[in-house]
C-alpha cells in the first residue's frame, strides 16, 4: 500500500470523546451479565454457595455500570433521555434497555438468593437476568464496531466474541475470588476457559485486521494488551494449581485474572483512539478498495453532461 | 443524465404533506478564495463560541477542522507543481516556474510553481446519516428539508455520533457536554432565507438551493472545468450510489478528496449493522454455551 495522502496529516474522523468510565463499563457490564448466567446455572446444578456469590458479582456489575455510563455523559442529568426511544440502529439504545432490564432482574434475583424472601418474583427474575446478561456482555462490542473507526469496524465479526470471552473470564475470576475453593470448580473452569479464549481470539482478531492492527502493535494499546496477557498467564497459573485448595490463592488468582480482563478491554478501547487519529488508517483501505475496482468511491471525474451550459454554470465561470 | 441525479428528493416518508424539497449546498472549490467569510458568518449567526486561537503553520488554516465550535472550515492546500510540468506552455514560463520552485517563492497564482487549493468544508447532511442512526436519544433528526440537525434540548452528550460520522464532523463542546454541528441554518430555512455561509460567500463558491437543481448546475460546471484543462476536477458526494447514498452538501474538488482531508469512500456504518448484530448474537449464544460447559462440564 502506498502512503495515503492526507490534509496536513490531520485525522479524517474524530476520536471518541469517551473517558475512563467506558472501558471500565465494558468490564463491569460483561462481569454483571455473565455472572448472572453463572449464578443461574450454578443454582440449577445445586451449587448454592457458588450461586449466591455469583449473584453478588452480577449485582455489583450491573449496579456500578449505570453510574459509570451516567458519569461519562456530557449532560449526566439527562441520562433518562436514553430511554426516550428504542432504536435498533443504535446499539447504545438497545444496550440502555438491556442494562435497565438486566439490572432490575438481577436485583430481584440477588435479593432472593441471599434472603429467600422473593421466591415468586425470583423464579422469573433469575432466568431473565441470566438470559439478558448474555447480550449485555456482547452488545458493547457491537456498539464500538458500529462506528467509522477502522480498527473497531473492520473487526466487527470478531469483537463480540472477544468481549464474550472477556465476560466469561471476568465472571469466572470474580466468582473464584469470592467463593470457597470447594465450591468453586465451575468458576475456575469458566475463568480458565475464558482466559484462553480471550487470548486466542484477540490474536486472531489482530491477524485478521492485517495492517489495520497497527494500534495493537505499539503504544498504549500494546502495553495494555501485554499487561493483560501477563495478568492472565499469572492468574491462570494461580487458579489452576493453587485455587483448588487455598482460599488465598483463589482470591489472588481471581483478582489478577479480573485485572487482566479489565486491561484487555482498555487495550481495545485505546486502539480505537489511535486508529481514528491516523488518517492513513481511514484513507488507505478506502483508496486501496477503489484502486482494486471493488468500490467506486464518492468522487466522480466525468461529467454527465457534455456541453457546458453557461446559463447554469457557476457565476464565476468566466475565470476559465 | 440519470433520473436520480436530477430528481429533487423530498422526505415524504417522515413528513408527508409537510415535506419540503431537499435543500443543500454545492461547494464549488474552484472559485474559493479562502476569505473565510463563511466561517465568520456561521459563527456570528449561530452564536458559536470561540475556538482555538493560534497558528498551526498549515498554510492559512488556523481553524484546523470541523467540530463543535467550527461548522464551516476552509482548508488550504499548497501543492508544489512538478518542475517539468508541461501544462502552461512556453519555455519562458517553464523556466520561470522552475526558478520559483527552486527559490521557494510561493504565490497563489497557478503556473508559478505553487498551486493553492482552497475549500470550505461543512457537514454533509448525508442521505444515510450514521450520526442520526446511532443517536440513542433521538436528539439528531431529519428535518422537513432533508437536513440533519441536533436538538440541543435533547442531546445528553453520550458521544456516540462522534466516532460514527465518517467525515469527523461532530464533536462534543467543551464545558457544555453536548455535540454540536451545522444545522444548514434550519432557523433561516424556515423563514425562506439562505444559510449564513452561502449568503456571505463573495464568489458564490458556496451555493445553496434545491439539491436536484444544484446537482445539475454542478454537472455543467464540472464539464466546463475539464474542458478548460482541469483534468483532476471531480464531483464529490454528488451521486446516489456511494456509501452514504449521496449527500445534501456536495463538492467540486480539484484533486482527490483525501487531499482536502475528506474520505475517498465514506460509508454509513449502518450498512454493516446486520453483520454486527449477527456477530453479537452469535457471541452471546457462544457465551451461553461456555457457561453451560463450565458449570456442567465437570465436578460440582
Amino acid at each position: 500500500m502506498t502512503e495515503a495522502r492526507s490534509y496536513h496529516g490531520q485525522p479524517v474522523i474524530k476520536q471518541p470523546v469517551w473517558t475512563w468510565e467506558i472501558p471500565t463499563y465494558f468490564f463491569t457490564g460483561g462481569l454483571g451479565g455473565a455472572s448472572a448466567g453463572l449464578a443461574y446455572l450454578a443454582q440449577w446444578r445445586g451449587n448454592d454457595v457458588l450461586a449466591r456469590r455469583a449473584w453478588s458479582g452480577a449485582l455489583a456489575g450491573v449496579a456500578v455500570s449505570p453510574m459509570l455510563l451516567t458519569s461519562d455523559l456530557g449532560k449526566p442529568l439527562r441520562f433518562v433521555n436514553m430511554l426516550r426511544m428504542f432504536k435498533v440502529t443504535s446499539p447504545m439504545s438497545v444496550g440502555s434497555w438491556l442494562l435497565t432490564a438486566t439490572g432490575a432482574a438481577t436485583g430481584v434475583a440477588a435479593a432472593d438468593a441471599w434472603t429467600g424472601r422473593l421466591p415468586r418474583s425470583g423464579a422469573v427474575a433469575r432466568p431473565a437476568a441470566a438470559l439478558l446478561g448474555l447480550p449485555l456482555s456482547t452488545y458493547t462490542a457491537a456498539l464500538i464496531a458500529n462506528t467509522a473507526v477502522p480498527v473497531w469496524h473492520e473487526a466487527r465479526s470478531m469483537l463480540p466474541f472477544v468481549f464474550a470471552s472477556g465476560a466469561a473470564l471476568s465472571a469466572g475470576a470474580a466468582a473464584v475470588a469470592l467463593t470457597p475453593p470447594d465450591h468453586a470448580a465451575p468458576a475456575r473452569r469458566l475463568a480458565l476457559g475464558g482466559a484462553a479464549a480471550e487470548v486466542v481470539l484477540e490474536q486472531l482478531m489482530e491477524k485478521r485486521l492485517g495492517d489495520l492492527a497497527a494500534p495493537y502493535e505499539e503504544g498504549t494499546s500494546h502495553t495494555l494488551s501485554r499487561l493483560a496477557q501477563a495478568c492472565l498467564l499469572a492468574g491462570s497459573a494461580m487458579v489452576a494449581w493453587g485455587a483448588g485448595r487455598s482460599r488465598r490463592a483463589s482470591a489472588a488468582g481471581g483478582a489478577v485474572m479480573a485485572a487482566g480482563a479489565l486491561s484487555a478491554r482498555w487495550s481495545v478501547f485505546k486502539a480505537g483512539f489511535a486508529s481514528a487519529a491516523d488518517p492513513g488508517q481511514v484513507v488507505g483501505p478506502q483508496r486501496a478498495a477503489i484502486e482494486r475496482g471493488e468500490r467506486r468511491g464518492a468522487a466522480r471525474g466525468h461529467a454527465r453532461v457534455s456541453a457546458p451550459d453557461p446559463a447554469r454554470g457557476s457565476p464565476a465561470t468566466s475565470v476559465y | 443524465m440519470s433520473e436520480s441525479t436530477l430528481k429533487t428528493i423530498a422526505w415524504p416518508d417522515s413528513y408527508g404533506e409537510r415535506a419540503k424539497p431537499r435543500m443543500g449546498f454545492f461547494t464549488d472549490t474552484s472559485v474559493c478564495i479562502g476569505c473565510k467569510a463563511c466561517e465568520v458568518a456561521c459563527k456570528e449567526w449561530n452564536r458559536i463560541p470561540m475556538s482555538m486561537q493560534g497558528f498551526t503553520g498549515h498554510s492559512y488554516d488556523n481553524t484546523i477542522d470541523l467540530g463543535a465550535d467550527t461548522w464551516r472550515h476552509v482548508a488550504f492546500v499548497e501543492q508544489r507543481l512538478p518542475v517539468d510540468a508541461t501544462e502552461g506552455g512556453s519555455l519562458v514560463q517553464l523556466a520561470e516556474r522552475a526558478q520559483a520552485v527552486d527559490g521557494g517563492v510561493q504565490t497563489y497564482q497557478e503556473g508559478e510553481g505553487i498551486r493553492w487549493l482552497m475549500a470550505s468544508d461543512v457537514c454533509k447532511h448525508c442521505t444515510d446519516a450514521a450520526c442520526l442512526d446511532v443517536c440513542p436519544t433521538g436528539a439528531l433528526f431529519r428535518t422537513e428539508f432533508g437536513t440533519v440537525v441536533v436538538q440541543e434540548d435533547i442531546c445528553n452528550g453520550c458521544g456516540y455520533c462522534v466516532p460514527a460520522c465518517p467525515f469527523g464532523v461532530l464533536d462534543q463542546r467543551e464545558g457544555d457536554g453536548r455535540v454540536w454541528k451545522c444545522t444548514l441554518c434550519y432557523d433561516r430555512l424556515k423563514d425562506d432565507k439562505e444559510p449564513a455561509c452561502a449568503q456571505a460567500c463573495p464568489t458564490n463558491s458556496i451555493q445553496f438551493g434545491e439539491l436536484g437543481e444544484l446537482r445539475e448546475r454542478a454537472e455543467h460546471r464540472l464539464a466546463r472545468l475539464q474542458e478548460a484543462g482541469q483534468a483532476k476536477a471531480q464531483l464529490y458526494l454528488a451521486d446516489e450510489d456511494d456509501g452514504i447514498h449521496g449527500a445534501g452538501a456536495f463538492f467540486l474538488l480539484l484533486d482527490e478528496p483525501e487531499v482536502y482531508g475528506l474520505p475517498p469512500d465514506p460509508v454509513d456504518t449502518r450498512r454493516d449493522l446486520g453483520s454486527v448484530w449477527a456477530a453479537a448474537g452469535a457471541a452471546a449464544a457462544a457465551l451461553g454455551a461456555g457457561l453451560l460447559a463450565a458449570v456442567f462440564g465437570g465436578r460440582r
